[in-house]
C-alpha cells in the first residue's frame, strides 16, 4: 500500500468517497507517522490515538452509508490553543496545567461536524505569543526543512563495495542536509510541522501577528488568515481579542480552501463573528485572474532584506503578470508603524486576558500566605518569560497616566494602517502581493533573537499589517532559497474576500510548484 | 520613556506576578528595549484621528436578556485545583 500519510485533503477525500481506502485506515498511517516522527520533531504535544480511531470508525460507518461529511475521515492536527472536550487544552503553558475543557469550541466543532478526525493537539509558542514555538513550555518544535549545501565529491576510480558498487572515478556535486535544527516559526509552528512532515493532513491554527502565516512560509506549506470575524473565536484560548484570527494550515491551497469552508461559520457565542454566508472557496481556484489589479507595496522593500527576497517577489509579480494581472505600485505609508502599535495593543489585551490564570479556576497553583502571594507565587511559576515580558508591557502602557501616551496613540495609528489599505482598494486594488517573512527559517536558539526581543518581533513585519486592519492574507510557498530552504509570499485581500486570495494563490502555486522537505527524521 | 526597577517592580504587583530582584533587572532592560521600539509611534501625527474600538465595521450583535445556558456547577469547577461543594477553594481573604 502506498504511503497514505502522502495523500493530500481532496485526494483522500476522493479515495474515500471512492472506498479506494477507509478513514481507519488512513488515520493508523498517520498515528504511526506521529509514534516515529515525533520524539525527533516535538510536533505534538498530546496524540488522542483512542478518540482518533473512535472516530474514523464512525466516519466509516457514514461513509459505507454514503452520508459521509465534507471531511468525512480526514485525519487532522489541533493547534492546543482551541479548546477541545476532554482533551489536553493548555496553550502550551505550564500554567494550564491538566486542564481539560467541558466544551469544545466552535471551530473544533464544526471540523468534527463535517467528519474529521482529531489525531491530537500540536505544539505552539505559549499563549501563541512568539515566532520561532521556543516559548513553549513543551520544548521547541523542529523544522522538517534543514539547510543543505553543495559539496563536490570525488569519486574513488574503482571500489568494490558491500553491493557490489563500481565507479568509473572524476567528482561530482552533490546535495547534503546540514545538521542545524531550524525552527519552524510560531506561534503555529506544531501545526506547520506536522503538515509538512507528514503527521496530519491539515491543521487548525491561529494567528494574531503571523502566527499562521510565517510557520506556514517557513515550512513550504499553505496557511491563510481569514477576515476577522469569519472564524469564531469561542472556545480558543484568547491572547489578544480585537486581532486573534483562526485559520488553516495545509500542504496546498486546495487544501486551504475545503479547510476554511469547514472552520467559519457565523456564531452567535462570538459577538465578533460576522453575520455572512460562508462561500464555497474550493470554487475559487481556477479561475483566470486576467484583468485583476494586483498591488505591490514599495514600504514592503526594507534595508536589510535578503536578495533571495526580492527575487522571490519578483518572480511571483511575473507569474501573476503572465497570467493576466495588472501589476501596479502601490503605497501604504503607515506600513512601519503596524510591528511598534501591535506591540502595545497585543500586549495591552494580552495583560486583560491572561488575568484569568490566578490559580483559582483551573490550572497551577502555587500556594502562598495569603491569597495575593498565591496569585503572584502561581503567575511567576506557571507563565514563562515572553508571557510575563507581555504582561508587564500591557500592564505598564495601561496604567495610569500612560493609558494616552501609549494605548490611545496606538489604536489611533491602527486606523490610519487601515486606512491605507481602504485607500488602495478603493482606487480598484483587488489583491496585494508581498513577501510573506523577511527571511526563511532560522536556527534554533539564535543568539542574536534571544538578546534581543525586538529582533524576534521583526519576524512579523510583513504579516502584522493584515492583523492591525482585520483583513484576510495568505502565505504560499513560493520557492527555495539558495540554500534550499521555503519561501513563501503573502497576498492581502479585502475584507472577505478570501476567494480571491485562493484564487490568486493557486497561480502562484502552479507556477512554483509544491514543496516538501526530505526526510532525516 | 523608560522605566526603572523601581517601576518594573510596581508593574509587577500590578499583574500579579512575583519578580525577584534579578529578575525586575532584567525585564527593566527588556522593557525599556520594547518601550524605545514603540517611541517611533509619537512622530505619527494622528490629529483628527479616533482611536480604532471596531476592525469590521459592524454593529454589536445583542442578544435576548433571558437564560439560555446554566446548572453547569459541576462543569464550572470541574478544573479548579481546590473545591468544595461546587465552591472553588481559595487561602482566607477575610480574618
Amino acid at each position: 500500500m502506498s504511503d497514505l500519510t502522502r495523500l493530500t485533503i481532496s485526494q483522500a477525500r476522493a479515495k474515500l468517497r471512492a472506498k479506494e481506502i477507509t478513514a481507519t485506515e488512513i488515520t493508523e498511517a498517520y498515528l504511526q507517522a506521529i509514534d516515529r516522527a515525533n520524539p525527533a520533531l516535538n510536533a505534538y504535544v498530546a496524540v488522542t490515538g483512542d478518540k482518533a480511531r473512535d472516530m474514523a470508525k464512525s466516519s466509516d460507518a457514514r461513509l459505507v452509508k454514503g452520508e459521509g461529511g465534507a471531511l468525512e475521515g480526514i485525519p487532522l492536527g489541533i493547534k492546543d490553543l482551541f479548546g477541545t472536550e476532554g482533551v489536553h487544552t493548555q496553550a502550551c503553558s505550564h500554567v494550564l496545567d491538566g486542564f481539560k475543557p467541558r466544551y469544545e469550541s466552535t471551530v473544533t466543532s464544526n471540523l468534527w461536524a463535517d467528519g474529521a478526525v482529531m489525531l491530537g493537539k500540536l505544539n505552539m509558542d505559549e499563549f501563541a505569543m512568539g515566532s520561532s514555538n521556543e516559548t513553549s513550555y513543551y520544548g521547541p518544535v523542529i523544522n522538517p526543512w534543514r539547510r543543505s549545501r553543495l559539496d563536490t565529491v570525488v569519486m574513488p576510480t574503482t571500489h568494490q563495495g558491500d553491493g557490489g558498487f563500481v565507479s568509473a572515478g572524476g567528482s561530482k556535486t552533490q546535495r547534503s542536509l546540514d545538521n542545524a535544527q531550524l525552527v519552524p516559526g510560531g506561534s503555529s509552528g506544531g501545526s506547520a510541522t506536522a503538515v509538512s512532515a507528514f503527521l496530519c493532513a491539515g491543521a487548525t491554527a491561529t494567528d494574531t501577528g503571523g502566527s499562521i502565516r510565517q510557520p506556514a512560509a517557513f515550512t513550504g506549506t499553505v496557511g491563510i488568515k481569514p477576515t476577522y470575524g469569519r472564524c469564531s473565536r469561542w472556545g480558543i484560548v484568547a491572547f489578544a481579542s480585537s486581532l486573534d484570527q483562526a485559520g488553516p494550515i495545509a500542504r496546498d491551497v486546495r487544501d486551504a480552501a475545503i479547510l476554511l469552508k469547514s472552520m467559519a461559520s457565523v456564531d452567535p457565542k462570538d459577538t465578533t463573528s460576522v453575520d455572512r454566508p460562508v462561500p464555497d472557496y474550493e470554487a475559487a481556484i481556477g479561475k483566470p485572474i486576467k484583468g485583476m489589479k494586483v498591488g505591490i507595496p514599495k514600504e514592503y522593500r526594507v534595508d536589510g532584506m535578503p536578495e533571495e527576497i526580492e527575487a522571490l517577489w519578483q518572480k511571483g509579480i511575473a507569474w501573476l503578470k503572465d497570467a493576466g494581472a495588472e501589476i501596479v505600485d502601490i503605497s501604504l505609508p503607515h506600513t512601519k508603524y503596524a510591528l511598534p502599535a501591535y506591540y502595545i495593543v497585543a500586549p495591552a489585551e494580552a495583560s486583560s486576558n491572561l488575568a484569568r490564570y490566578d490559580g483559582v479556576r483551573y490550572g497551577l497553583r502555587v500556594p502562598g500566605k495569603d491569597i495575593v502571594e498565591m496569585y503572584e507565587k502561581t503567575r511567576a511559576a506557571g507563565f514563562g518569560r515572553e508571557v510575563k515580558r507581555r504582561i508587564m508591557i500591557g500592564t505598564y502602557v495601561l496604567s495610569a497616566g500612560y493609558y494616552d501616551a501609549y494605548y490611545l496613540q496606538a489604536q489611533k495609528v491602527r486606523n490610519l494602517i487601515k486606512r491605507d489599505f481602504e485607500n488602495v482598494f478603493a482606487a480598484g486594488v483587488d489583491v496585494i502581493l508581498t513577501p510573506a517573512t523577511p527571511s526563511a527559517a532560522f536556527g534554533i536558539a539564535d543568539e542574536d533573537m534571544a538578546a534581543d526581543p525586538v529582533k524576534m518581533y521583526l519576524n512579523d513585519i510583513f504579516t502584522v499589517t493584515v492583523n492591525m486592519a482585520g483583513l484576510p492574507g495568505i502565505a504560499v510557498p513560493a520557492g527555495l532559497d539558495p540554500k534550499g530552504l521555503p519561501l513563501g509570499l503573502q497576498l492581502i485581500g479585502r475584507p472577505f474576500e478570501e476567494e480571491t486570495l485562493f484564487q490568486t494563490a493557486a497561480v502562484i502555486e502552479q507556477a512554483a510548484g509544491t514543496f516538501q522537505p526530505e526526510k532525516w527524521w | 520613556m523608560s522605566v526603572d526597577v523601581k517601576t518594573v517592580k510596581r508593574v509587577a504587583r500590578l499583574a500579579r506576578i512575583a519578580v525577584s530582584e534579578e529578575d525586575a533587572e532584567r525585564m527593566t532592560g527588556e522593557l525599556n528595549t520594547i518601550l524605545g521600539f514603540v517611541e517611533q509611534l509619537n512622530e505619527v501625527d494622528v490629529s483628527g484621528v479616533e482611536p480604532m474600538t471596531s476592525v469590521t465595521p459592524m454593529e454589536m450583535k445583542k442578544r435576548q436578556d433571558i437564560v439560555t445556558d446554566g446548572n453547569k456547577a459541576a462543569d464550572i469547577v470541574a478544573n479548579a485545583p481546590a473545591t468544595e461543594e461546587n465552591f472553588f477553594l481559595v487561602p482566607k481573604v477575610v480574618e
